[in-house]
C-alpha cells in the first residue's frame, strides 16, 4: 500500500501545454503514472503528449475517469483552477504552483471547507509513491520502493533526504511535499494521520523548517497518537531572526517560530531529530534496526 | 514588502480612519513650514522601515516651528539605530511632521492571516503602545481576537466584541467598529499580510486616532497593486539584497558570513547554510534561485558573489526537480566566461537532467571543486574559505 497516489490513479494535469506542464507530464508518462486527461482552457479537443486535452475539468473528469489533479497553473491563476478542481469533485489535488497570493489561499481554504477534495501544495514538489505513481516534479530515479513514508514543507530537501534513504537500500512508501507556503492545503498532522493507518509504511520521515507552528502540531500527534517511529529534521537553525516573520506575526506563534523550539518540542514528542540535514538517512536506518 | 508610516496613514485616511494632522518633509524647512501649518505643538518622527524608533531618540516633540526645523535637521540624513535595526542603522531621508495628540488612552489593533484557522484575524488589546510579543507573554488575557470568514466579511458584532474587550465606552465603541471594518477591507483590498494600529489612541477628548500604523504587503500580491509597488524606498532595504532583486533573484538574504551559497529551493537552502555552520563556517547569504529555468539568473548569482567583497568562497549545491541540472550547469560555464571569478568555487549537482548537466561542466575549461552530496559540499567549501583567509 501507499498513501494518496498509486497504481490506480488517473492523473489529470491542469496547464498540461505550458512549458513547465509538458516538461513534467512528459516525466510523469516516463515514469509510469496514468496520465489520462489535460486541461487548458481554449485547447480542449487537442491532443498533448498523447494526451486528450479538455477545456474544463469538469468534461475531462467525466470522459476519462480522471481522479487526482496535478497543476501547474501560474500562481494569477492557480487559486481559480483549485476551486475548479474542487468544484467539479476531484478528490486530490496537487498544486505545484510557487507565488500563490495569501489572501487567494484564504478563500480557496474557505471552499475547501466541507468539500471531500483534499489538497496537497501549494508550493510543493508534488507526491510520489515509488513504483506505483509518480504526481509532481520529483526525480523519479532517486526512488525506491519501500516503508518509509517522507513528509516534507520543502522540495529540493526531500529530494535529497529520499536520496540519502535510497542511497541505503531504504525505500519509501510515499513521500508528500506538503509545500513551503503558509496556507498549505494538507498539513504535516493531516499526513501523519495517513501513514500511521497505511500498513505499508513501518516509519516516517518528516522534513520541517521554521515559521508557523506546523512541527508543534505535529509533536503533539505524534506523542499522542503516532505508534509508529517518527524521525525529523528542522531546517532554517542558521536564519536570522525576524527576516521574513512580520512583527504581529510572531504573536501567534511566539518563539515557536524558531527551528530550536521546534527541535526541541519534536524531540520531546518523541520523534528521533537528525542532527544535521546530511544524517537524516543514517538516523532512519538506526532507528529502523531497533524496530 | 513594507512601507513608511506616513505611506501607512494615508493609506488608512484613504479607507476613512482617522490619522492625526500632518505631512512628510525631505528637508528641515519643509518641517518648518509643516509644522508653523498645524500651528500648534507637533511630533517629529522619522521614517524608517525599523521600529523601536521611539526609544533610539527618532521621535521628537516639539512646541514650534523653529524646533521642527531643529530637530528634523538632527534627523534627516543620519542613521538611526533601533533594537531591529543592527549596528549599522538605517538611514533617515523623510520625517513625518504630525499635530501632537492629547493621549488618554493607548490601544493596539492589528490583522494578519492565522496560519492554523486560515482565516485572517483581528487582534486587539487596551495594552497598546508597547510590542504586543510582550503582552501576549505576560498578558495573554489583554488581547482579543476574532476571526474573519472571507465570504461575509468582518461583521458589527466582532467590532463590539473586541471594543468592549478594549474597555471602551459605549459611545466608542460603534466608531471603533467602524474604524476595524475599514482596517479589513484595506488588508483584503491591498493583499497585506499584516496591518497594525500600535497604539490606536483615544485623545483626552473622546476622539480615536492611528497614532502609528504599519502596513507589510504579500509580496505574491503586489502584480496586482501597482500603486503599493511605488511606495518601495530602496534606501530602506540591504543594498546587496536590492541588487539581488534588481537581477531577478528574489530570494536573497543577506548573512553575516563569508560564504557565497547558491541553491535551488528554499528548505534545501535553509539546510546547506545550516550545514556549513555544523562544519564550522559562515554563509553570507541565503540565495534560492528558484524554479526558472534561465541561464542568466546563475550568472547573476556568480556577479553577486562577485560584487560582495566578503565572499572567500562559493558553494553551488543543486538538486534539479522543476530546476534542470544542464540550464544550472550552462549558468556556470557563462559565469566563467563573463567574470573573473577568483574564489573557490565547490559544486555540488544532483537530480534532473544530471548526466548533461555534468557533461557541460566536464567539457568546460572551468576549474571548480567537485562535492559528492552536500555534506560533502559543505565540509569543502569552508575548507576551501580558510584557504582562501591564508
Amino acid at each position: 500500500m501507499s498513501i494518496l497516489v498509486d497504481e490506480s490513479t488517473r492523473l489529470l494535469v491542469q496547464g498540461i501545454t505550458g512549458g513547465e506542464g509538458s516538461f513534467h507530464t512528459q516525466r510523469c508518462l516516463q515514469y509510469g503514472t496514468k496520465v489520462v486527461a489535460g486541461v487548458t482552457p481554449g485547447k480542449g479537443g487537442s491532443q498533448h503528449l498523447g494526451v486528450p486535452v479538455f477545456n474544463t475539468i469538469e468534461k475531462a473528469m467525466a470522459e476519462t475517469g480522471a481522479n487526482a489533479s496535478l497543476m501547474f497553473v501560474p500562481p494569477a491563476f492557480a487559486a481559480d483552477g483549485i476551486l475548479e478542481a474542487t468544484e467539479a469533485g476531484m478528490p486530490l489535488i496537487v498544486c505545484i504552483t510557487e507565488g500563490i497570493p495569501v489572501l487567494d489561499m484564504v478563500k480557496v481554504h474557505r471552499y475547501l471547507k466541507g468539500k471531500s477534495t483534499r489538497l496537497i501544495g501549494p508550493n510543493c514538489p508534488g507526491v510520489m509513491s515509488p513504483g506505483k505513481c509518480k504526481a509532481g516534479i520529483m526525480v523519479g530515479e532517486i526512488h525506491l520502493p519501500g516503508n518509509v513514508g517522507v513528509i516534507s514543507r520543502s522540495g529540493t530537501l526531500t529530494y535529497d533526504v529520499v536520496s540519502q534513504l535510497t542511497s541505503l537500500r531504504i525505500g519509501q512508501s510515499t513521500c508528500v511535499g506538503i509545500g513551503g507556503d503558509a496556507l498549505p492545503g494538507s498539513t504535516f498532522v493531516d499526513i501523519l494521520k495517513l501513514f500511521q493507518a497505511d500498513q505499508d509504511t513501518k516509519a516516517v520521515v518528516l522534513i520541517g523548517e521554521i515559521g508557523g507552528t506546523m512541527e508543534q502540531e505535529a509533536a503533539e500527534f505524534i506523542s499522542d497518537k503516532m505508534t509508529k517511529p517518527v524521525v525529523a529534521f528542522v531546517a532554517g537553525s542558521t536564519a536570522p531572526p525576524g527576516k521574513r516573520m512580520g512583527h504581529a506575526g510572531a504573536i501567534t506563534t511566539g518563539s515557536a517560530g524558531k527551528a530550536s523550539e521546534k527541535i526541541k518540542t519534536l524531540s520531546q514528542a518523541g520523534a528521533t531529530v537528525a542532527p544535521t540535514p546530511a544524517e537524516v538517512g543514517l538516523t532512519v536506518k538506526k532507528v529502523l534496526e531497533n524496530l | 514588502m513594507k512601507v513608511h508610516e506616513y505611506q501607512a496613514k494615508a493609506l488608512l485616511a484613504q479607507y476613512g480612519m482617522p490619522v492625526p494632522r500632518g505631512k512628510v518633509a525631505a528637508t528641515p524647512a519643509e518641517a518648518r513650514e509643516i509644522a508653523a501649518e498645524i500651528g500648534s505643538k507637533v511630533v517629529i518622527k522619522a521614517q524608517v522601515y525599523a521600529g523601536g524608533r521611539g526609544k533610539a531618540g527618532g521621535i521628537r516633540i516639539v512646541n514650534n516651528p523653529a524646533e521642527a526645523k531643529r530637530a528634523a535637521s538632527q534627523l534627516i540624513g543620519t542613521r538611526l539605530v533601533t533594537h531591529q535595526t543592527g549596528p549599522e542603522g538605517v538611514s533617515v531621508t523623510r520625517v513625518l511632521v504630525e499635530e501632537a495628540s492629547n493621549v488618554a488612552r493607548e490601544l493596539y489593533l492589528s490583522i494578519l492571516v492565522d496560519g492554523t484557522s486560515h482565516l485572517p484575524v483581528m487582534m486587539a488589546s487596551e495594552a497598546g503602545g508597547m510590542e504586543i510579543e510582550e503582552v501576549a507573554q505576560s498578558a495573554p488575557e489583554r488581547i482579543f481576537k476574532s476571526y474573519i470568514d472571507p465570504a461575509i466579511g468582518f461583521q458589527p458584532f466582532q467590532g463590539r466584541k473586541l471594543a468592549y474587550g478594549m474597555n471602551l465606552d459605549g459611545g466608542q465603541t460603534g466608531e471603533a467598529a467602524r474604524l476595524m471594518a475599514n482596517l479589513y477591507k484595506l488588508f483584503m483590498d491591498k493583499d497585506c499580510s499584516l496591518a497594525e494600529i500600535n497604539p490606536l489612541v483615544v485623545t483626552v477628548d473622546g476622539k480615536m486616532l492611528a497614532l502609528d500604523a504599519k502596513l507589510n504587503f504579500d509580496d505574491n500580491a503586489l502584480y496586482r497593486h501597482k500603486d503599493i509597488q511605488e511606495l518601495r524606498d530602496k534606501e530602506q532595504e540591504e543594498p546587496l539584497e536590492i541588487q539581488a532583486r534588481d537581477w531577478g533573484i528574489n530570494n536573497y538574504v543577506k548573512m553575516d558570513g563569508d560564504i557565497g551559497c547558491m541553491v535551488n529551493g528554499a528548505g534545501l537552502a535553509m539546510a546547506v547554510n545550516d550545514l556549513i555552520q555544523y562544519c564550522g563556517g559562515r554563509a553570507a547569504n541565503f540565495l534560492d534561485i528558484g524554479t526558472l529555468n534561465n541561464t542568466e539568473r546563475v550568472v547573476n548569482s556568480f556577479k553577486m558573489f562577485v560584487a560582495d567583497p566578503r565572499i572567500k568562497a562559493v558553494l553551488v549545491n543543486i538538486f534539479g526537480g522543476m530546476a534542470r541540472v544542464d540550464v544550472i550547469a550552462k549558468g556556470i560555464v557563462e559565469a566563467y566566461q563573463q567574470m573573473n571569478i577568483s574564489f573557490p568555487v565547490v559544486i555540488r549537482l544532483a537530480g534532473t537532467n544530471l548526466e548533461e548537466g555534468q557533461r557541460i561542466l566536464a567539457e568546460s575549461e572551468i576549474s571548480f571543486i567537485r562535492a559528492k552530496d552536500f555534506y560533502d559540499g559543505a565540509r569543502k567549501v569552508v575548507e576551501a574559505a580558510k584557504g582562501a583567509m591564508k
